[in-house]
């Protein structure tokens, strides 16, 4: 089995404040392959979009910074390097060529005053050293890629032209023109209509395949997920706290947290005479616990004891799980 | 767009008839005769009665600046009482060195406030912030009397770098009028530095945490271009509008500097004229500089539409 695309190990990022230094992430590991979508799963607050920015070497400076665990990316020229460490230079002749970005806001996310095909443009003609023309025409192409109708001419409209659905195509457009490897997602549909919602998700996940691209898709909605991804990390107060394959994460839960997330999902709600179940909130914060488990004040089946040893991430059958008694509650 | 300029000019004309009203009749409100002032103490009432009836200030005020109005109208301002000539050519003679001072002056303040500012917010609460912050409020309260006086002690007196004062002869060449211009230009771009520092950097900060730079920045572009081009690109809506208003400011408002440097401008021509109450130079004078900075306000507009496509519809 050849190394993965893009592997996290036991990373931690640390943001300094004005109370002292935070660590919103602690201990995450995952990995991608090519041609593989890995959802990241979590309510706001659990580091998923921090995990997403340490990738891309996009932490604001100079608060916040990797403190430990490395981000090793396999390059297109095949040597792997360590994202945590590589030099800004190297980062940034990665960022829109092997590793590039989408974000949840479409109607923000594009520059105002440049039309969306100069903004396709710049970033090929960086990249690929494209001239003037072909940089224009290669925009016009991708824009026709992400089925925006008469690209030609929309090439040459500004970004408040166009709907939220249309801009956050101009946005896969934008990050898909140099081909990148990786994609990162960062809540690519939250903030459009469901119906936009499904068509966007098509178009990338055909993309995605036509491209070979390995995904990383960031989201809060457990039903994208099941659409989308081929494995899922569930992230709690910048924890991973479960990661398995699509299916058996959905069939058989193995995290308390998981599994009150699953039951949040309306659908299942419907289908459950006991109806729906929500998880039970704790004004403020998620709540960083000194000791013990992180989801135990939470926790519908904590014991004292979880709040005294905290959990490792256990593997088990291609499956890891953070939770003292998983094995138990399954 | 045309239809809208053309909306724009129309205001601009009742801007120009209420700036007009004010005008006359604050002028005649202060206290002071330009005859009596004219003649001196010496002179009788039935002089003065004479020289007042010439130029029509016995008439009642209300016709006078019906009159007034009228002229104004075909474009004559009237005649100066002192200068012994009409105001319009007294004005364009003078009007000359305080374009180039005001032009200058901007020139400057901008080569300073603009780099300034955006450099301010990149490295936000650096020393480098803090030290632009600390000369851009030192900047702002230096009175330009006093800087134009150290600069003239400094780089004229013991330097002998530029003229003293003054415009030149008057046939001199445009080098020449440029050493006599510099140094009050220096003056009026530091003074006004300061402000447009400050409306660069909230601009710039304000853009620099926007969702589209952390695009630019996620293309993979340089650092530079992402703040030159991205961020700056999008800050240039108010820093436009504080480059126009200060233009506006230095043509009307150079009095000061020009009365330091002896440079022969509007300022200095309005100044005589009030001490002198020549009405009809005030008048007209003030009149051109409203007409100048409404000009200016709808040219900013105008330059809105250039730089940013949203406001094109």
């Amino acid at each position: 089995m050849t190394a993965p695309l893009l592997a996290i190990e036991d990373l931690a990022v640390s943001f300094r404040t004005e109370e002292g230094e935070v660590t919103p992430v602690r201990g995450v590991s995952l990995q991608i392959s090519e041609n593989e979508t890995v959802a990241v799963v979590g309510e706001s607050g659990s580091g998923k979009s921090v995990t997403s920015f340490a990738t891309m070497g996009l932490l604001p400076r100079p608060a916040g910074r990797v403190s430990q665990g490395r981000i090793l990316f396999r390059r297109r020229s095949g040597d792997t390097i360590d994202l945590a460490t590589a030099p800004r230079a190297t980062m940034q002749a990665l960022r829109g060529a092997e590793i590039a970005m989408i974000f949840q806001e479409p109607m923000t996310s594009l520059n105002p005053v440049l039309t969306v095909g100069e903004q396709i443009a710049e970033a090929v003609r960086l990249h690929l050293g494209y001239d003037r023309r072909k940089a224009w025409a290669h925009a016009v192409e991708m824009l026709g890629l992400v089925e925006i109708p008469d690209a030609a001419r929309r090439a040459s409209d500004y970004p408040h032209h166009m709907s939220g659905g249309m801009r956050q195509r101009v946005m896969i457009a934008l990050a898909l023109s140099c081909r990148p490897a990786l994609l990162i997602a960062d809540e690519p549909t939250t903030a459009l209509d469901v119906t936009i919602q499904a068509q966007v998700l098509t178009l990338l996940d055909r993309l995605r395949r036509e491209l070979g691209m390995g995904v990383l898709f960031i989201t809060h909605n457990l039903g994208v997920v099941a659409e989308i991804a081929d494995r899922v990390t569930v992230m709690y107060a910048g924890e991973v706290v479960e990661s398995a394959p699509v299916r058996d994460l959905f069939n058989a839960p193995r995290h308390p947290y998981t599994r009150a997330l699953l039951e949040c999902m309306p659908s299942r709600a419907i289908q459950d005479a006991s109806g729906r179940r929500v998880v039970r909130s704790i004004p403020g914060q998620v709540s960083r616990v000194e000791r013990g488990c992180a989801f135990a004040p939470r926790c519908a089946d904590a014991t004292p004891a979880c709040s005294v040893e905290a959990p490792m991430l256990e593997s088990d059958a291609g499956r890891q799980t953070r939770c003292l008694r998983w094995r138990e509650l399954a | 767009m045309l239809a809208h300029i053309g909306r724009r000019l129309a205001g601009l004309l009742l801007v120009l008839f209420l700036v007009a009203a004010l005008v006359f009749f604050l002028t005649r409100l202060a206290p002071g005769d330009p005859a009596a002032l004219m003649l001196g103490d010496q002179a009788t009432p039935e002089d003065v009665a004479r020289l007042r009836e010439a130029y029509g200030l016995d008439k009642p005020l209300l016709l006078q600046f019906v009159l007034w109005l009228k002229e104004c109208a075909t474009g004559n301002l009237g005649q100066s009482i002192f200068l012994q000539q009409p105001v319009t050519q007294a004005l364009l003679q003078r009007a000359e060195p305080t374009f180039f001072l005001a032009m200058f002056s901007l020139a400057i303040a901008a080569a300073i406030g603009i780099p300034a500012g955006i450099a301010s917010a990149v490295w936000r609460g650096r020393p480098i912030d803090q030290a632009v912050s600390g000369l851009a409020m030192l900047a702002a309260n230096i009175p330009s009397f006093w800087l134009g006086l150290i600069f003239i002690q400094l780089f004229a007196v013991r330097f002998g770098w530029f003229p003293v004062a003054g415009y030149g002869a008057p046939d001199a060449s445009f080098f020449e009028r440029l050493q006599h211009l510099f140094l009050p230009s220096a003056v009026l771009g530091v003074v006004n530095s300061a402000l447009i520092t400050r409306f660069t950097r909230a601009s710039m900060l304000d853009v620099l945490d926007a969702d589209f730079v952390r695009t630019a920045r996620a293309k993979g572009i340089s650092e530079l271009r992402v703040v030159l081009r991205h961020a700056f690109g999008n800050a240039l809506v108010p820093i436009i509008t504080v480059l126009g208003l200060t233009l506006a400011l230095l043509i009307g408002g150079a009095i000061v500097t020009e009365t330091v440097f002896g440079l022969p401008g509007v300022g200095n021509l309005v100044v005589s004229a009030v001490l002198r109450r020549d009405y009809p130079v005030i008048q007209g004078a003030l009149l051109a500089v409203a007409a100048i900075y409404a000009l200016i306000n709808l040219a900013i507009d105008v330059i809105y539409t250039l730089v940013d496509p949203r406001v094109r519809q």
